[in-house]
């Protein structure tokens, strides 16, 4: 089973967990990203995501239905945040469960590394003195 | 033929707007599209890389454009 979700509302980390939970699992790992206050050394304010919506899902489903072929995992949620976000907050939840730890852990790191190289979802970096599209420049 | 390119992120700051219209006079590719974006903004020469979008997939350069297809450009991602 697989839950993607895009939503400008706050995540909900237990109703994340508590849906992947199945009495078939053994093993529920999950990732939760969540906003730095600094990047190399610089403070930042806050985060401002947007994303291209439909493509966005699409790319995730793509992501979690490559992780289904590639692991025996039972569930598969992938939530993410859009707009704006202050320090703390979650932009990305991700949580997996399996029959065994080892294909949890795989399709959880595989999941959030895949997510940042391919889904249309952009974040700005908010400085004191300025802002910055993350990645936009070598 | 005329393109409308949805924009997002810093391809946005750069158009000024979260669309622009391009027109390509010769064969309507990816690549054509990319070249044409690339002339009439010069700053997208500045970007690590981007890619094209159309119908919500990643485009190949050969890739044909037909008038009804969604386009988008899609500057380097970084969600997460």
């Amino acid at each position: 089973m697989i839950d993607l979700q895009l939503t400008e509302e706050p995540l909900n980390i237990s109703a994340c967990i508590e849906w992947v939970m199945s009495p078939t699992c053994g093993g529920i790992d999950v990732f939760i990203g969540t906003v730095r206050n600094a990047t190399k050394g610089k403070a930042v304010l806050r985060l401002e995501f947007e994303a291209y919506g439909k493509m966005a899902l699409k790319e995730m489903q793509k992501i979690a239905e490559e992780a289904q072929a590639k692991w025996p995992i039972e569930k598969i949620l992938l939530h993410h945040r859009t707009g704006v976000l202050q320090v703390g907050e979650v932009p990305v939840i991700i949580a997996v469960a399996a029959a065994h730890r080892d294909a949890a852990f795989d399709a959880c790191r595989y999941i959030i590394d895949t997510l940042k190289q391919t889904v249309p979802i952009w974040k700005k970096e908010i400085f004191e003195d300025g802002e910055v599209w993350v990645a936009a420049h070598p | 033929m005329k393109v409308k390119v949805l924009a997002f992120g810093i391809a946005k700051d750069i158009f000024g707007s979260s669309s622009t219209a391009v027109e390509l006079s010769g064969e309507a590719t990816v690549e054509a599209l990319r070249t044409a974006l690339e002339m009439q903004y010069p700053r997208l020469k500045q970007l690590s890389s981007f890619m094209i979008a159309v119908n919500d997939e990643y485009a190949e350069a050969g890739q044909e454009l037909a008038p009804e297809d969604e386009v988008a450009i899609i500057p380097p991602v970084s969600g997460g």
